[in-house]
């Protein structure tokens, strides 16, 4: 069993509610990135998105694409995201660990050496966001090699796709709550939760929900029907000020706390 | 790769021509692209859409734009005979029409009231407000900061013609970046906005549509080179940035084995330099804005910041059609340096009384080169894309004038 499938085994049993912050891998701190992915776990994180900095991040809004701006003009890069996820694991061997971003990096980088040095770092899936299920063929060796496969649906998807999106995705399906970019604010709790059944109904794997969930509230309201949520650009942004490491981890605890708090309560 | 029968069967079904193209898209955008796709598909063989897409070429842009004899030029250079396709006489001055006016039908066809586009040197956001005011479609057009500042006068034309242009301020904040934001736009409202991308790039099926609306140059120069001269050219050249207008003259002699296609790309400062837009020239297979291509990137698959002096050719990618026809060795792809490119300006301008778009300059230095090299009985015909009209504050800004 993988560590994500054990990861979500667990929340079931527990009948909880998983917590998966997401933060661009390097920012606003390279040197901090590997003390704030412990303090995520320690604030109750279950499973950790490292955003891969892209040049050219399409999907993403203003405050990702400019994390990944400045992760980008500090150095940051597919080979230094794998080293911090080995390092990362010498303390934390069962955290699963995502990464999430554009295809471009792992083309260049060649996606069978990717998906081997990403295995053997310690890689649990793979979210490439530009990387839709009709382009199987390109992400077939992150499958070879092991990575799991963690696909999107969103409102727009239709009803024959969400079955084939079904049928591939591992690990979790990771549904997104309204077209639109990354970090914007508009979303309807009770069409998410409407079509987060629909989907829980057909999808092998649970369902994780983000793209507009920002803080203790929304994650509860959302947490009441999704496996798990994705926080993301609101976590970017309170990190993006962060002096030094100790800085970046309270932020990072500050910031969770009350999330966790909100999810577990609704648990109980 | 394997001998290719006919060019013209690409796309395949998945929108590839060969390993390149696709669909490498978000999710949210797979569904209004396959309704774009299906409405597309309709359309195309659709007998009125066509008749009313001809009309409009026809009366609104002024087509068959003709192929003119640079007799002067020719003379001049001492070698093959230099036809010019002067699609730089199209209404707003550059080939970029063809496309907006056939991508506009197909939004007026959809129910779709708000256009979106990106510019670079602004002659796609032009072409894209004009056929906004003549349709009555609302119309916002990104641009990259640094391509407002170099391209005055586009901005202010595409106000006049009642767009909003919204400066972009991520990365470069040229071309790509604008490219980026109409797709985050496009991503956030797609119920009621149409994406008029003015290049053969972007997912499927854009690649094909701009080609298809575009290849009207390529159908008329063929049937104007065999009424004029009894016979097609011995080599056909344009500009390459994202390519529209080269695949554009290309297409419909992609079949014609004779016919020698050279693509004429921006080196910048030169390609050695590293400052240059050179895609074919100097880059590798990648994925960028929804295909796969080549592109400029750095070892960690970082989009490199490109240089041209044409605002029009400053892209880190190219279509993926220019990227088949390039491994399958149909089509060369050379590099023409800005000062190449200035040198052909001002010769054109001297010895044809043509003042030719900065992005046509570098097809134009590449005819000079070819022809040079050929006999007095052969034929060079160049794609002169657009006029000059809005690189004037340019040319002069770099030989030191203040107008």
């Amino acid at each position: 069993m993988s560590r994500i499938d054990r990861r979500f085994a667990e929340l079931h049993a527990h009948g909880r509610t998983g917590l998966i912050p997401f933060v661009t891998a390097g920012d606003p701190l390279p040197g901090a990135q590997v003390a704030l992915m412990h303090a995520l776990v320690e604030a109750g994180a279950d499973l950790i998105e490292l955003g891969v900095p892209f040049s050219d991040p399409m999907a993403d809004g203003p405050v990702i694409q400019h994390a990944s701006e400045r992760a980008i003009a500090k150095g940051v890069g597919l080979r230094q995201v794998l080293a911090w996820v080995r390092d990362f694991r010498v303390r934390d061997a069962t955290t699963p660990i995502v990464l999430m971003g554009y295809l471009n990096p792992v083309e260049i980088h060649g996606a069978s050496r990717f998906a081997s040095e990403a295995v053997e770092a310690g890689v649990d899936g793979v979210l490439l966001v530009d990387c839709p299920v009709e382009e199987s063929d390109t992400a077939a060796p992150l499958r070879d090699a092991g990575l799991q496969r963690i696909l999107l649906a969103a409102p727009t998807t239709t009803d024959e796709r969400l079955g084939r999106v079904c049928e591939a995705a591992e690990g979790f399906l990771y549904y997104v709550s309204f077209a639109g970019i990354t970090g914007a604010d508009r979303i309807s709790h009770d069409d998410v939760r409407e079509r987060v059944a629909a989907i829980k109904r057909r999808a092998k794997t649970p369902v994780a929900v983000g793209f507009g969930v920002r803080d203790a509230a929304s994650a509860a309201a959302i947490g009441a029907f999704a496996d798990a949520v994705v926080i993301g650009s609101a976590l970017v942004d309170r990190l993006a000020e962060a002096t030094d490491a100790n800085d970046a981890c309270a932020r990072a605890r500050d910031f969770l706390a009350p999330i966790r708090a909100a999810l577990d309560a609704r648990g109980r | 790769m394997s001998k290719i029968e006919d060019y013209s069967a690409f796309p395949d079904a998945r929108g590839r021509f060969g390993d390149y193209g696709g669909s490498y898209v978000a999710e949210t955008l797979i569904a209004p692209l396959a309704e774009l796709t299906a409405a597309y598909e309709t359309l195309r063989v659709d007998p009125a859409f066509i008749a009313e897409f001809e009309r409009d070429l026809k009366y609104y842009v002024g087509r068959p734009s003709p192929i003119y004899h640079a007799e002067r030029l020719s003379n001049e250079v001492g070698g093959a005979r230099i036809l010019l396709k002067r699609e730089d006489l199209n209404h707003t001055g550059a080939h970029k029409i063809n496309n907006t006016i056939g991508q506009a039908l197909v939004a007026r066809a959809m129910g779709k009231r708000r256009i979106i586009a990106e510019t670079g040197a602004g002659q796609h956001g032009v072409a894209t407000a004009t056929v906004c005011a003549r349709f009555g479609l609302d119309c916002v057009v990104y641009m990259g900061e640094t391509d407002i500042e170099r391209q005055k006068i586009n901005v202010y034309r595409m106000k006049l013609l009642g767009a909003e242009v919204v400066p972009v301020t991520s990365g470069s904040k040229t071309l790509k970046d604008a490219l980026n934001e109409a797709m985050r736009d496009w991503v956030t409202n797609v119920a009621d906005t149409f994406y008029i991308i003015g290049t053969v790039a972007g997912p499927h099926p854009y690649p094909q549509m701009v080609r298809d609306f575009n290849a009207v140059v390529g159908r008329e120069a063929r049937a104007q080179m065999l009424e004029q001269y009894g016979r097609l050219p011995d080599v056909i050249t344009a500009c390459v940035g994202g390519g529209s207008n080269a695949i554009g003259l290309f297409h419909a002699f992609l079949n014609d084995r004779d016919v020698r296609i050279v693509g004429a790309e921006a080196a910048g400062d030169g390609i050695a330099t590293g400052r240059h837009a050179a895609s074919l020239a100097a880059g590798r297979p990648g994925v960028l804005h929804g295909n796969r291509t080549y592109v400029l990137c750095d070892d960690d698959g970082q989009i490199t910041e490109t240089h041209s002096v044409s605002a029009g050719l400053d892209y880190p990618g190219v279509g993926p059609e220019h990227a088949f026809l390039k491994d399958t060795g149909r089509a060369e792809y050379v590099g023409i340096t800005d000062e190449e490119a200035l040198a052909a300006f001002h010769r054109l301008a001297r010895t044809e009384g043509i003042l030719a778009a900065l992005e046509s300059s570098h097809a134009v230095a590449q005819a000079i080169k070819l022809a040079r090299q050929l006999p007095k009985d052969q034929l060079v015909l160049c794609n002169l894309s657009g006029r000059g009209d809005k690189d004037v504050h340019t040319i002069a800004a770099r030989e030191g004038i203040v107008l």
